[in-house]
């Protein structure tokens, strides 16, 4: 299903991509900040795509830890560098836009510091995957399990570190007529996600086959 | 032998490895030496960087007193396991018939003890150096010392022991403790702060910072305690 789905999945991204600068070109200009508020199109969408990959690969994690399926670390493998990838968009983007609207490139706001501790979290994820040698796969999945318990602990006590020295941010509550564009970011995000996932899972089963071929083909 | 399941049980195996941890390090006391002194020189190396014309930046005992703590008990987790490693003693003590989460515990116990008697030099050393008033709440100061540690080593001990068999284990510990530990960091951090500097909170402060060490402890003892066994099954 997956492997059939891919290509027209992949070139409706595109085409969203595509036609998402008209849409966030007609969106009204945001009162304050002017034509620098548009990279929240692409900056919000990525974050919510960072979080669900988090997710995935938590849930995935424990699957495999109790239940033993094989099938279930791969799922959290990709979704481990997907947070990694569209965490590191949200971490490009964010900088860009905070250099005009606050003045600063970084501010250690909640929400920034909670983002960028998970991503920090699953790129030691891939690191020991990457560099932990035999055994990993189960190690990592503590460490997501671990990660995912940490999100809460994180966000509070990030929150209450920061509300002792209060500053004031800009919130930006969504103008209706800025709704379509954005809800259109979200789509093709949501769908080039889904489209890259599937492909990194593909080329993840088939190591694993390849892997079983050669094992059986030594015996 | 009593019911394998039973608490007593459990209680006696952790004692059981608490004990043979500590008679271990009292033959030769080399974590406990190297981990203090490590300690200390952190302490030193942060006083060159933080004291501007003799005198201290504002609160920056609280943060040296805590990064000097995760720095040194990053050392003594990884010294702990590579004892056991290097004598393939973990091997044998997983082989053992009795419940991995005691053996866990005991783990976490021996650490605990090891650390406590690092802080017992540290608090004081930074304490005079620094000029901070660090006991003047001293229930307080212990309280978020033992919960803030208890959080650190709780997840520390799991990480290390399950980076025993892993490549490249003496980097990577550090690398999965510190981002995961943040909150333990801030708690302390801020806590000692609102103990010692007066318009940081005060007491209340360090009260509500406490009360979440309390919870995180809770919470990722018992995530180690369930997830120790599936962890480390080859």
């Amino acid at each position: 299903m997956m492997r059939r789905s891919f290509v027209p999945v992949l070139a409706l991204a595109a085409v969203m991509f595509a036609a998402a600068p008209v849409l966030i070109a007609r969106a009204p200009y945001e009162t304050t900040m002017g034509l620098v508020q548009k990279i929240f199109y692409f900056h919000v969408p990525s974050a919510m795509m960072m979080f669900v990959s988090a997710f995935v690969c938590g849930i995935a994690s424990a699957v495999f830890l109790f239940g033993r399926a094989p099938r279930a670390d791969r799922v959290a493998l990709a979704g481990a560098e997907l947070v990694a990838v569209f965490g590191l968009v949200v971490l490009v983007t964010g900088p860009i836009w905070a250099r005009k609207a606050w003045g600063v490139w970084w501010q250690w706001d909640a929400r920034l510091t909670s983002s960028l501790l998970l991503w920090m979290i699953f790129l030691a994820y891939l690191l020991l995957r990457r560099y932990g040698g035999p055994g990993a796969d189960r190690l990592s999945a503590g460490l997501a399990l671990f990660g995912m318990a940490n999100v809460p602990f994180v966000y509070w006590s990030v929150n209450v570190w920061r509300t002792l020295h209060p500053k004031t941010t800009v919130v930006p509550s969504l103008d209706p007529a800025m709704r379509p564009a954005f809800w259109w970011a979200v789509l093709a995000f949501t769908l080039l996600y889904a489209a890259v996932f599937a492909a990194r899972l593909r080329l993840e089963d088939q190591r694993a086959r390849l892997e079983a071929l050669f094992l059986e083909l030594d015996e | 032998m009593s019911d394998p399941g039973s608490l007593a049980t459990f209680l006696r195996v952790t004692w059981l490895v608490t004990r043979k941890d500590l008679t271990v390090e009292m033959r030769s006391r080399e974590i406990l030496y190297t981990t203090t002194f490590f300690a200390a020189s952190c302490v030193l190396v942060f006083a060159f960087s933080f004291v501007r014309d003799g005198r201290p930046l504002d609160a920056a005992a609280a943060g040296i007193l805590w990064i000097a703590i995760a720095f040194a008990g990053t050392l003594a987790l990884g010294r702990t396991f590579e004892r056991e490693r290097v004598n393939e003693t973990l091997h044998a003590l997983m082989l053992a018939p009795s419940d991995r989460p005691a053996v866990y515990a005991g783990k976490l116990a021996g650490i605990l003890v090891l650390l406590g008697a690092v802080e017992a030099v540290l608090v004081p050393l930074v304490a005079l150096l620094f000029q901070a008033p660090l006991f003047a709440h001293p229930g307080h100061l212990a309280l978020l010392l033992v919960v803030g540690t208890l959080g650190f080593a709780a997840v520390g001990t799991l990480f290390a022991a399950m980076l025993v068999r892993a490549r490249s284990r003496d980097v990577l510990l550090p690398v999965l403790l510190y981002p995961i530990t943040v909150p333990v960091i801030i708690a302390g951090v801020r806590g000692t702060a609102a103990l010692i500097a007066p318009d940081a909170g005060g007491v209340a402060a360090a009260r509500a910072w406490i009360g979440m060490l309390v919870f995180f402890d809770a919470v990722f003892v018992t995530l180690a305690l369930w997830t120790f066994e599936a962890v480390m099954t080859e």
